[in-house]
């Protein structure tokens, strides 16, 4: 039957497709069609492009190696968890912002910080002039994380925090924060990004040079394993890879890469690895080629599978599931003619949902310009909303499975990224591939060629270059108070000022002499953490023993 | 001959987002600019330091946090303290249009905001360098 299939393409081809194609009236848009990873793509596929291929390659969902789906159910189960990224200026402000969007149906938080807090610098500290509350919530020591979390139950949310390199202290505040509402931290739910390699090479907000962060993060392995089960102890993280420039393929590779380089420090530094990959979970872009897209998710999810059972020799099928938070593309918001991006977030939004993801951040139509208003982000929630009740996408699993084209490019993606991993583990890993610039050039490559196909028109981007009409200022952008610096320099002053200053100060020496040492590093921090020693003082208590990272060649 | 124009490509604060920063950086050198690129989270202290000692024409810098109106200003302070205020400074990122008069009038020559193409930039550059 596929040689019939075969020949009859052929056929179709030869008589009907070319001829046509040489009539100038019916000239091809383009010569050459290929995705954002320069996979070609034929005018036409069928049967004869998945010829060979067996359905296991696929499987069940639920089951190895995950292609369709890590629940049996999917979305006939429960809906993705509807998350919007969000925070800024204060404890206090972000407080009602995430009870806002608790009302309006959202079904977990995700608390972005600012960047002093992502750098580990208190509020005070003079680096951090002009940059406090801006990009997120200011955090400087558990007063702080007590008001963010005010009035909301942590046994009834799952949250999760875009925190990396002090990801460890941020997880033992929420703890604390937890044990003064009462609730213990084994009922704890949700995720830290805790993926250093990324920052390295893609987002920036590294601390420490790699071989103690790499410490860092297998200590958060163990010590959830027996104290927070129920924590995603990391989100390795494409999301920023993509938005700094990457193909599709490239991310998966790069991201999976990382996730390799996770798993042999876990296993090196003596943990089982049934024990603690159950709890990996995964963060993804969802960019504007939506066929592309859905095919990565499915790529991904099979190649994570694959490497999981092969090289780490897991058992637990529940090490072997790739599960995925998803945001749709900042990157490709346009700040012309800004209504437009809802229509680009819904199609990334959809890709994401029939990929299969986990939860999904959908970017709000003024993120180009600004911080989201409250109006935009509620829009940007109702789009997944209106997209699990109303889209009726979600009513059989992977729908889209057995796509002549969406399975051929499925498989090329997987190919692709394989190829990069293998170069990368002849590097000697992803820590390795970082050190030296590899993925970083790669990435680099890849964002220039992207933004001169859109300055040559190449690349048409709607309201950018092309379709552009004249615009007044966009009106009611969300501005942050300079004076969120004043209020938190004053917090500190007083958080200072009540402390048990002898406390504190032995919980520093406690933490600097495990620094020094093997323990694990969580017990010391949390200890600090519950005397109100500050953000800033706990990091500088581990710069001091690990160093600070400098990027080669700067 | 000509002298080819030297930028300093510059991320003042402590946004890791680079991805613009690195585009221009290398589309300037593909319109026949010297660039120097400082990396991230530099103080203005150490831009301009740099722009000295590198002896520049121009201070492109790039933020996204949302901290120009502090750090770009101070910049341009900081120049003009040094006697190198014939520096041309010129900043992009996502940077509210109601922001852009302000930074101008502190002496921020040219804001490009998302969207602007990498070949403006660079005439712009070319045409407002103060020092030939």
């Amino acid at each position: 039957m596929k040689d019939k299939v075969r020949e009859t393409t052929e056929r179709w081809y030869k008589e009907v497709y070319e001829p046509s194609v040489a009539d100038p009236k019916r000239k091809e848009r383009r010569d050459v069609f290929e995705t954002s990873s320069s996979i070609p793509i034929k005018p036409l596929y069928t049967p004869a492009d998945l010829e060979g291929k067996d359905y296991d390659e696929l499987g069940f969902p639920g089951e190895f190696p995950f292609t369709r789906g890590v629940q049996p159910t999917m979305y006939r189960g429960r809906f993705w968890t509807m998350r919007q990224y969000a925070g800024f200026a204060s404890a206090e402000e972000s407080n009602k912002r995430y009870k806002m969007l608790l009302e309006s149906g959202q079904t977990g938080l995700s608390v972005a910080f600012d960047l002093p807090t992502q750098i580990g610098y208190d509020s005070d500290n003079e680096i951090s002039a002009g940059e406090v509350g801006k990009v997120g919530v200011a955090i400087d020591s558990l007063a702080d994380m007590e008001t963010l979390f005010d009035g909301i139950p942590l046994d009834k949310v799952s949250t999760s925090m875009t925190i990396n390199a002090p990801a460890a202290v941020l997880l033992a505040m929420y703890i604390a924060v937890g044990e003064k509402q009462g609730v213990s931290s084994k009922e704890l739910d949700g995720t830290i990004q805790n993926d250093i390699l990324k920052e390295y090479a893609a987002r920036g907000t590294y601390i420490y040079p790699p071989h103690p962060s790499m410490r860092l993060i297998t200590d958060i392995f163990a010590y959830c394993k027996d104290n927070v089960p129920k924590w995603n102890t990391i989100s390795i993280s494409g999301y920023h890879i993509r938005e700094a420039g990457s193909t599709a393929v490239q991310e998966v590779a790069f991201t999976l890469a990382d996730g390799i380089a996770y798993v042999e420090a876990a296993v090196k530094a003596g943990l089982n690895v049934d024990e603690f990959a159950p709890r990996l979970s995964f963060f993804f872009n969802s960019h504007n080629e939506f066929l592309e897209e859905i095919a990565k998710f499915r790529a991904a999810r099979r190649l994570w599978a694959k490497i999981m059972r092969d090289r780490f020799g897991a058992k637990n099928p529940r090490s072997l599931m790739l599960r995925f938070h998803t945001q749709t593309a900042g990157c490709t918001l346009t700040a012309q003619q800004p209504d437009n991006n809802i229509v680009r977030v819904t199609i990334q939004a959809l890709a994401a949902v029939l990929g299969g993801t986990q939860s999904l951040h959908t970017n709000s139509k003024d993120e180009a310009l600004a911080l989201p208003t409250e109006e935009s982000v509620r829009i940007a929630l109702r789009t997944q909303q209106i997209i699990a009740y109303e889209s009726g996408v979600c009513d059989t699993v992977d729908p889209l499975a057995g796509s002549y084209y969406l399975e051929s490019l499925c498989d090329s993606i997987e190919k692709q990224a394989a190829d990069y991993i293998k170069r990368i583990d002849e590097m000697g890993g992803a820590v390795r591939a970082i050190e030296n610039g590899f993925i970083q050039r790669e990435i680099e490559e890849a964002s220039y060629k992207y933004q001169m196909s859109i300055e040559s028109g190449d690349r048409v981007v709607v309201g950018l270059n092309k379709f552009q009409i004249k615009e007044g200022f966009p009106k009611g952008l969300l501005r942050v108070d300079e004076a969120v610096r004043r209020s938190q320099i004053a917090k500190i002053a007083a958080v200072k000022a009540k402390r048990d200053q002898k406390g504190v100060d032995a919980a520093l020496k406690a933490l600097e002499d495990a620094a020094r040492g093997t323990d694990n590093l969580m017990p010391p921090i949390l200890a600090a953490v519950k005397q109100y020693a500050t953000l800033g003082e706990i990091c500088d208590v581990m710069r001091k023993v690990f160093g600070e990272y400098k990027p080669a060649g700067m | 001959m000509d002298r080819k124009i030297r930028v300093l490509v510059a991320k003042p604060g402590l946004d890791g987002h680079d991805r613009g920063a690195k585009v221009v950086a290398r589309a300037l050198r593909d319109a026949g600019m010297e660039v120097i690129y400082t990396g991230l989270r530099q103080t203005p202290e150490q831009i301009v330091n740099a722009a000295i000692q590198e002896d520049v024409d121009c201070v492109a810098l790039s933020i996204l946090s949302g901290a120009h109106n502090h750090l770009f200003p101070r910049v341009v302070e900081l120049l003009k303290e040094k006697g190198a205020d014939d520096v041309l400074v010129v900043g992009g990122g996502v940077i509210p249009d109601e922001d852009i008069p302000g930074l101008i009038e502190k002496g921020v020559a040219g804001v490009f905001t998302p969207g602007t193409p990498t070949a403006k930039t660079a005439e712009f550059i070319r045409e407002n360098i103060k020092r030939k």
